[in-house]
């Protein structure tokens, strides 16, 4: 579903964060620089981020796309219920991708709930790069962006 | 001419003679041979490299300062390392059926994980626990939950390390109370509890009060288990998941000196005598694959903190300058592909922790990139140990690889190395300010990028992942969490809360509100709370509205 009210920039825009308690947040940091590398405008959420936290902001930024990193097994319920807020909220059109200590089971049991990819350990950051990358082939450019880098989301949630 | 003069005219010529020859069609052949600390290693060291070392004030005796080549006299002769498998998944009853297969193989302590919403001081039942409770620990809500953990277990027999931090002294009391309860005197208790705030900052991010508060709840917990838990050893000084976080060798090295020395010092300043409390301070290091790199590490672990100690502080009791440790092998060393290669990643690590002289040992299981471990997985783990320490031959003599030219360079190079990062910390005002700044933090996370690049550019090769690949991965039986237990565990808390004084508990949360306003030690007031059957994320709340939460400046 597309949100007429969003102006799209050339560049591609993606979320990056951590959902749920896992601290774990080497792999995802890693993969936000090399995204910002690429050229990629990238938005970083910081940790313990609740699902409505992350489309909240996603919409907000209006990302193209939301990256998540969890590496303490709690992958089922978090990414789906990221999905089905998504879907709520008329969003769908934002691609959800991740990454974490993910049995093969389990990806394929989100990729068919909708989660477009997931790189589990081993992933090269090229991989990650060029499946980013290659998300805007299928959407409309419009205005460019005058920068890129990370911009540190101050997200605030009472636990 | 004296001997190193003569010594090292030989090994001039030799460099002409043999070397020259060698490296005029190799050129590659002198450089680019790095450590994981990303320090240039040479060909060949010899006795010039180490022309500065001093025998018995560099290295000295077993068991005397400055332990350099251990911290007891015989080692592995007298007493064999404590094999602990870290264990914890599901509910309560699922991680004490582990416990017992895991001391019914062989096992001689425990290791206690706990489940996210435990490390972040939530009960189960809490929102931010959806889809979290017991999948990577174990879920430990209450001190029911405690009571069923290690029912059956003889603690004063049987040591327990617990993997806590954040809520480390609320977790200490339900352990204490549980134990009491079963009628183990608090003496006879073994054990570590982790309690490292300051690594959680910089690395594992589990948290829940700032700094401050962090701090006096970790001196308080020092103090009380000095004046009752006399075998207790109430912090464990991180370096794995520093390392894990992505640092190197060095850095994981510096960082965790820096935060034991600001936690003797915060002691001190409560008041505690060093030798009252320094004897029973442990550390916690990981074993990466960089075999020699890592018994440097060790080796130069235990002889820095003896100095610094000694310095600073002029303890009369020996035990206070002794670092000893527990080590893990390295989690992020792992490969999600090929996994039976992890094995032998594994086997090489646990040697280099042997080597270099730990007091016990993890081993990790060669599934942990996709899950937590299964029963047949660990049990591979602890029998590497055992065959280290049974068949490999190496415990027979103690730092048997101490006086190694490269080794002993090594160690003075991680010395070296460890006192400039604590130089540059000092000038940043220690390590709180440090951490505020995100000095640790980016220092972890320019490494980290660092190994990435050189593994996605194939300079470093990780077999199995970026060479010697195979299409289809082998598929290996997994553990796996069922999501009843979550169900389970808002059950019991909910009887739990039917079923306890309830008047009761709040006149306890008060007290501890009431305390925590003030300066005194608050270990009392949270055990009373705990026996009391107040939960977990009851007590953290009430701390948090004195203490407040932390919130990490972000970064990257």
């Amino acid at each position: 579903m597309k949100r007429p009210d969003k102006v799209k920039s050339g560049k591609i825009r993606a979320l990056i964060g951590k959902v749920g308690l896992d601290g774990h947040d080497r792999g995802v940091k890693v993969v936000a620089t090399a995204l910002r590398d690429a050229g990629i405008e990238v938005i970083y959420t910081g940790l313990h981020q609740t699902p409505e936290q992350i489309v909240g902001a996603a919409i907000q930024e209006d990302v193209d796309a939301i990256g998540i990193s969890v590496l303490s097994g709690a992958h089922n319920t978090l990414f789906v219920k990221i999905l089905d807020l998504l879907r709520v909220k008329g969003a769908s059109d934002i691609v959800l991708f991740g990454g974490g200590i993910i049995p093969y089971e389990d990806v394929a049991f989100l990729k068919e709930k909708g989660v477009r990819e997931l790189f589990t350990p081993g992933a090269g950051l090229k991989e990650i790069v060029d499946f980013v990358k290659g998300i805007k082939d299928s959407q409309v450019s419009g205005v460019k962006s005058q920068e890129s880098g990370v911009r540190v989301k101050k997200l605030t949630h009472d636990l | 001419m004296s001997g190193i003069e003569d010594l090292k005219k030989t090994i001039k010529a030799w460099e002409d003679r043999a070397l020259k020859n060698a490296t005029e069609k190799l050129p590659n052949l002198n450089k680019g041979f790095t450590n994981l600390s990303n320090m240039e290693i040479d060909a060949l060291y010899t006795p010039i490299d180490i022309e500065d070392l001093d025998y018995r004030s560099d290295l000295g005796f077993p068991g005397e300062f400055p332990f350099t080549r251990g911290i007891y006299p015989t080692m592995y002769r007298g007493r064999l390392w404590t094999m602990r498998q870290f264990a914890g998944f599901g509910s309560a009853e699922d991680t004490n059926k582990r416990f017992k297969y895991l001391l019914e193989r062989g096992q001689t302590g425990l290791s206690v994980a706990f489940d996210m919403p435990t490390l972040m001081g939530l009960d189960s039942d809490h929102p931010m626990s959806a889809g979290e409770v017991g999948k990577c620990g174990v879920a430990v809500s209450s001190l029911e939950d405690m009571e069923v953990l290690f029912d059956g277990i003889p603690l004063d027999k049987v040591s327990t390390s617990m993997t806590i931090n954040g809520p480390a002294a609320i977790i200490f009391a339900m352990y204490i109370v549980a134990a009491e309860k079963k009628g183990f005197p608090l003496k006879s208790l073994d054990g570590t509890i982790q309690n490292d705030i300051l690594k959680e900052y910089i690395a594992q991010k589990e948290w829940l009060f700032p700094p401050g508060p962090s701090m006096r709840l970790i001196t308080d917990s020092i103090e009380y288990s000095a004046e009752n838990l006399p075998k207790w050893h109430p912090i464990s000084i991180s370096g794995y998941h520093i390392r894990e976080a992505g640092s190197t060798a060095l850095q994981e090295l510096a960082f965790t000196i820096s935060d034991g020395l600001t936690y003797v010092e915060a002691c001190t300043e409560t008041g505690l005598k060093i030798d009252e409390f320094a004897p029973a301070l442990s550390f916690f290091f990981n074993i990466h694959n960089d075999f020699f790199e890592e018994i440097a590490k060790l080796r130069a672990a235990r002889r820095i903190w003896a100095r610094e100690i000694k310095r600073r502080y002029d303890p009369k009791d020996p035990r206070s300058l002794m670092r000893r440790c527990q080590a893990q092998t390295a989690g992020c060393s792992l490969t999600a592909q090929q996994p039976y290669n992890n094995v032998i990643r594994t086997t090489i690590q646990a040697l280099a922790a042997v080597i270099g002289g730990v007091q016990s040992l993890h081993t990790n299981s060669m599934d942990e990139t996709l899950a937590l471990p299964t029963e047949g997985a660990v049990k591979i783990a602890l029998r590497t140990q055992k065959i280290i320490a049974h068949e490999s031959g190496v415990i027979k003599t103690v730092d048997p690889l101490g006086g190694s030219y490269d080794l002993e360079a090594l160690t003075d190079k991680m010395e070296e190395g460890v006192y400039e990062y604590l130089r540059k910390i000092d000038e940043m005002g220690g390590m709180v300010k440090a951490i505020e700044r995100g000095f640790p933090q980016r220092e972890i996370l320019d490494a980290a990028l660092r190994y990435q690049r050189e593994i996605d550019k194939k300079e470093r090769v990780i077999v199995g992942m970026n060479e010697y690949q195979e299409e289809a991965g082998e598929p290996i039986d997994i553990l796996r969490i069922d999501p009843v237990i979550e169900l389970r565990q808002h059950k019991r808390l909910t009887a739990l809360k039917q079923r306890r004084d309830n008047s009761r508990v709040s006149m306890l949360l008060n007290k501890l509100k009431e305390a925590a306003r003030g300066e005194g030690n608050l270990m009392p007031l949270i055990i009373d709370a705990v026996r009391g059957y107040a939960t977990l994320g009851e007590i953290s709340d009430a701390l948090k509205e004195i203490f407040g939460e932390y919130r990490e400046p972000s970064f990257i």
